[in-house]
């Protein structure tokens, strides 16, 4: 890759992947969408009202930690860690729900729904529209609301409207389709905050530009910090928008190696994981085309991983691009290596990451060591673990 | 020329409006599906769309989403609803049979591999919902080269360009989807819906089929006044589902249904 990487096009292609696939009554308010995105994201006003939001209310920039024991601990490669758990609301998903929440004022809707999964996603939205004052409503399938019940009851005292989704697999994708239905229904007041780096052009396109901020600091903390670019990132990879927001400003870095970790769940060979780039095929779901998690009739299949927030069944079209040009590798870690790894940050450094980001610090032992002392590694500790005590507790057979 | 717009054709030139259920292929049961695809031909439909189930049909309203999953329960699935559709044309030459499904199942045959299987059912007509034109070139030009019809939808929210574009694209018929919202959903203003048309005509000579809304028919003549045809699914599939276990029963009422709106419709012709 010599030329400077400039995707998508115009209509939202990353080479086959991604475009625009929703029934009609969606194309208008998608239109809409992308005229406003062109828009502001050259208005200096809006960008400076962005900027002042990410500093003063989600707390940014976040610290690049070196995490010294731990890297000498595994013996290879020094670890860094950027610091997105330490955001206001608990992960990087703020990031993005403020940059959409602040483009739906502009737009003049009043009505702000949102799809979840471990309930991130969910909380950051309904945060910032506290915040702003709009009314919130954020789908999510009954699987999780029923593991993830501490998030469920934040949202409720953000004042949003939580909906379980009994429909499909009860996770996950469901919300998507869900929050979709909404968004036909009620096209007129209501904007749509996409969590991940999914649904129809603009939206992965836009979620990654808002996103890209942690990659953008994370490239100048390491320069001033080290003196040099790193050799490698990491970042679990379920929709992959943190794995993005840390890997684009560096594709044209082509000496920075890139690891998007996906959920092997219980192995890939149990076929019970949500892993579509390292085990699915392409197809279209949910607005773009991408590497999913289908069988021969291209019927969706259900997904599993311990971690809600990865537990869905497509992944970015940008990902499928980097997959399919090399740019990328995309491994992945079981649920039980993702334990290993939940709890060697937790005990070698005194932080306890999420079990979406616990997929990155498991890979991150593997590699590790494979690398010399010399070398640096960034992980994208994308969220707190806070809200998985009951997870974690309940695995251990300790009621709380 | 295509069965469909030999049907269109014949049903203008005798000043008759079309009518066209929609059932989804293996709801209850696949073994259901062709004897009532024949009943609803004897109760006077002109053309049957097909719902082809899929896992994720986001469009649809829960009514239509839980026949996905009960034919999805019996493994149904786009080949064995062409299958369906195979066994209906051995004893039916004349009525136009219309797919209308998601992508996805599509793109997992490959569009030639889809192409030729539909020709070889003998499907007339292909609605993908989640398609449309700016990414539907090959895929449609697949289906026209085979005499298939691809079936586009229009929307309130379309503008004069975007109707064009589905008057360049498609062709049979376009669908014009009368509210904004999921299959099923509340009910239409026919004043909204026949200043649309209005606007629809001017931009293409295409027939129109209206749908989302039509319940019975005092609703089917209201909406047929205004279009070439009137598309009723919840409605019928509501009816399934209230007799799961006796299939006869729901088939019955489905045909009552079917054919009170046949009268309501013919009786637009007559006046």
């Amino acid at each position: 890759m010599t030329e400077k990487y400039n995707m998508p096009d115009e209509r939202g292609h990353f080479g086959p992947y991604g475009g625009i696939f929703v029934a009609e009554t969606l194309i208008p308010p998608v239109q809409e969408l992308n005229a406003a995105y062109q828009r502001y994201m050259n208005d200096p006003e809006f960008i400076a009202e962005m900027d002042a939001d990410l500093q003063h209310y989600v707390g940014r920039p976040s610290p690049l930690y070196h995490a010294e024991r731990w890297s000498n601990e595994l013996g290879g490669a020094q670890i860094y860690l950027k610091r997105e758990d330490l955001n206001h609301t608990g992960s990087h998903k703020i990031n993005n729900t403020i940059g959409q929440a602040l483009l739906a004022k502009r737009m003049g809707k009043t009505r702000i729904i949102a799809e979840t999964g471990a309930g991130q996603h969910g909380v950051a939205t309904a945060t910032i529209a506290a915040r702003l004052g709009l009314e919130c409503v954020v789908y999510m399938g009954s699987v999780d609301v029923a593991r993830q019940s501490l998030n469920v009851y934040r949202m409720k005292l953000l004042g949003a409207t939580v909906v379980a989704v009994e429909s499909g697999s009860k996770t996950l994708k469901d919300a998507l389709n869900e929050a979709l239905r909404d968004w036909v229904t009620n096209v007129d007041n209501t904007f749509y905050i996409i969590g991940t780096v999914a649904g129809p052009h603009p939206y992965p396109a836009m979620v990654r530009d808002f996103q890209a901020i942690i990659g953008r600091e994370a490239r100048q903390q390491c320069l001033d910090q080290t003196g040099r670019l790193p050799d490698a990132l990491v970042a679990c990879v379920g929709g992959g928008s943190n794995a993005i927001g840390l890997f684009h400003p560096f594709i044209n870095d082509t000496s920075v190696k890139m690891y998007g970790v996906e959920a092997a769940g219980d192995g890939i060979e149990t076929g019970r994981h949500s892993a579509p780039l390292s085990a699915g095929r392409p197809g279209v779901l949910h607005g773009n085309r991408t590497y999913l998690m289908s069988d021969d009739d291209g019927e969706i299949i259900e997904t599993h991983s311990i971690s809600a927030g990865l537990d869905y069944p497509g992944v970015g079209p940008e990902h499928a691009w980097l997959k399919d040009t090399g740019r990328a590798q995309y491994p992945n870690i079981t649920d039980n290596e993702a334990l290993e790894g939940f709890h060697a940050l937790t005990l070698m450094e005194g932080i306890i990451p999420a079990l979406e980001s616990s997929h990155a610090m498991a890979y991150t032992m593997k590699l590790a060591p494979t690398m010399r002392k010399d070398q640096i590694i960034i992980i994208n500790l994308s969220g707190r673990g806070d809200k998985d005590m009951q997870t974690m507790a309940r695995r251990e057979g300790i009621e709380l | 020329m295509s069965r469909l717009a030999a049907t269109f054709e014949a049903l203008a030139n005798s000043g008759r409006k079309a009518l066209i259920p929609f059932i989804t292929a293996g709801d209850p049961h696949p073994d259901f599906t062709v004897a009532m695809m024949h009943a609803m031909v004897e109760a006077g439909v002109d053309v049957i769309e097909l719902g082809v189930p899929f896992s994720d049909p986001v469009a649809d309203g829960p009514v239509i989403q839980r026949a996905s999953e009960r034919a999805l329960a019996h493994k149904m699935s786009l080949r064995r609803t062409m299958d369906i559709a195979s066994e209906f044309r051995k004893t039916n030459q004349q009525t136009p049979v219309v797919l209308m499904g998601y992508l996805n199942p599509i793109e997992a045959m490959t569009y030639e591999g889809f192409a030729n299987a539909a020709q070889r059912a003998d499907i007339d007509g292909v609605l993908t919902v989640d398609l449309p034109p700016e990414e539907a070139k090959e895929f449609s030009d697949s289906l026209k080269a085979r005499e298939i019809d691809p079936i586009f939808l229009l929307a309130p929210n379309s503008s004069d360009e975007r109707i064009k574009k589905m008057d360049e694209i498609g062709s049979g018929y376009l669908y014009y989807v009368s509210l904004k919202g999921v299959t099923g959903a509340g009910h239409l203003n026919s004043v909204d819906v026949e200043n649309k048309l209005q606007e629809i005509r001017k931009n293409t000579g295409l027939p129109v089929a209206i749908g989302f809304g039509v319940k019975d028919a005092e609703t089917a003549k209201i909406i047929g006044d205004i279009g070439d045809g009137v598309v009723i699914g919840s409605a019928l599939i509501s009816k399934i589902e209230a007799h799961l276990d006796e299939p006869e029963l729901a088939k019955h009422e489905i045909v009552e249904l079917l054919t009170t709106m046949r009268l309501a419709l013919d009786s637009l012709s007559a006046s």
